[in-house]
């Protein structure tokens, strides 16, 4: 845990933190990266040690690649959209409603859903660290750990808003939620105008990843047909 | 502690800047680097509290040039030190000392198993004992709290009168659950506490703006009438 040189890697790796366009812009030759060569040394000595299984670091990275993401989610939402029972529910006891549909565990064990009102709207943050509702939603985005978020959220979320395109009637109150402890906060959007009659597949369709945090709005019917 | 992990109201870091269709990862090494974390906690060394706070001892200059998996390492790397797992010299040159399982690879995590335990998680809800101090509606005033130790009371929320929105529930400390020794849970009552923008920020925040944080029972006192 050297400090050697920090000042100086630090724009660098600020930068890329903020940018974040890859890990490859920076390599010249094959050589590992400082970061790259550590984390290798670790996953060898704990096999050596047997204190980790290399097919059981496969079988994590396969769950957060393939099974848990943020379409766990826009099911949940879709189905609140569509079912005033299950919308009840899931404002009620979010955690035991979302597990009727097969999500739950790890960083999800306490579910709250918090339903969005043409009055107030609601953002979700963790200043602390990265708190996320892995279950629903998989592991977080960049941005969402990023100091900039996490700093500004609470104190001026319109602002941060305004930087993913997105700007609420003054209006519409803003409700910020600050994950401090083990609730894990799910964002349900209002159902977008236009949306009548739809199934719950197609609904599911118009949920985003972001609408679910609190930065963005579901897709509407209409941009969805667009984008196809 | 007040490390550098607690960011809440600090100016400077710039734009939020999302990424269009962001991948899950950026690299191959930050795969392993989640898998073994989660792996290396699986071993049962450490609460997740005790991670976190790993995490936030980080000198503050290196937390912020790290990008977020590198904190986890850098955190990961002294859990495992600190609890006798390895050595910084085997971790600094890739070379375990003897060419031995560990005496705890008894517990480590079979990948058979990994579905089933992430499927199921860690709940930190415990059996209640007693009844909540206070009940929704209730104005609560924070501690103003400065503990060298782990807390999940954020600097910008100290010392500010807010409104208990909900009881949530009798949850595990974190505060206490951290302590690499002496480890306790010490379960509280867990409430939704509001407070508004003028509480928090003066002037400064954004009109019509509220924010709750989630706070134990022992961070929070009545306020005066």
């Amino acid at each position: 845990m050297s400090e050697a040189g920090l000042p100086a890697r630090c724009n660098m790796h600020y930068r890329r933190m903020m940018t974040h366009s890859g890990d490859h812009d920076h390599h010249h030759d094959n050589a590992l990266s400082d970061i790259e060569a550590r984390v290798r040394a670790l996953e060898t000595i704990l096999i050596e040690k047997g204190l980790v299984d290399p097919a059981t670091l496969d079988a994590i990275v396969d769950i957060y690649e393939t099974k848990v993401g943020p379409r766990n989610g826009a099911r949940v939402v879709a189905r609140a959209w569509s079912d005033p029972d299950f919308a009840h529910w899931l404002a009620h006891d979010a955690t035991a409603a979302i597990a009727s549909l097969g999500f739950s565990g790890r960083q999800g064990e306490h579910m709250r859903a918090v339903f969005n009102t043409p009055d107030t709207h609601n953002m979700v943050v963790c200043t602390l660290c990265s708190c996320y509702p892995w279950s629903v939603l998989g592991l977080p985005p960049v941005w969402y750990k990023s100091p900039a978020y996490r700093s500004r959220a609470v104190i001026e979320p319109r602002a941060v808003l305004g930087e993913f395109g997105l700007s609420l009637p003054l209006s519409q109150a803003i409700r910020v939620w600050d994950s401090t402890a083990e609730l894990r906060y799910l964002v349900v959007p209002l159902r977008p105008d236009g949306s009548d009659g739809m199934a719950e597949d197609e609904l599911a369709g118009l949920v985003t990843r972001d609408c679910m945090i609190g930065t963005g709005l579901p897709l509407s019917p209409a941009a969805r047909n667009t984008r196809r | 502690m007040n490390g550098p992990h607690d960011l809440g109201g600090q100016m400077g870091f710039g734009p939020v800047l999302p990424e269009a269709d962001e991948p899950i990862f950026h690299a191959e090494w930050e795969k392993r680097a989640l898998a073994l974390t989660l792996a290396a906690g699986a071993l049962g060394a450490w609460t997740i509290d005790e991670s976190r706070h790993a995490r936030e001892n980080l000198p503050p200059a290196l937390y912020y040039t790290s990008r977020y998996y590198e904190i986890w390492i850098h955190a990961l790397c002294a859990l495992l030190e600190r609890h006798d797992l390895a050595s910084r010299d085997e971790m600094a040159r890739g070379q375990v000392a003897q060419a031995a399982p560990h005496a705890h690879a008894v517990h480590a995590l079979k990948p058979e198993n990994v579905a089933s335990l992430l499927a199921k998680g860690a709940p930190y809800d415990r059996a209640a004992q007693g009844a909540p101090r206070f009940a929704a509606g209730d104005r609560v005033l924070t501690k103003n709290m400065h503990p060298r130790s782990h807390t999940r009371l954020p600097r910008y929320a100290r010392a500010r009168q807010g409104i208990i929105e909900a009881v949530r529930g009798y949850h595990v400390l974190p505060d206490s659950n951290a302590e690499p020794e002496g480890r306790a849970e010490n379960p509280q009552w867990l409430y939704t506490v509001v407070f508004d923008t003028g509480e928090l920020w003066g002037q400064d925040g954004e009109r019509g703006l509220t924010v709750s944080i989630d706070a134990w029972e022992s961070y929070l006192e009545p306020a005066s009438p």
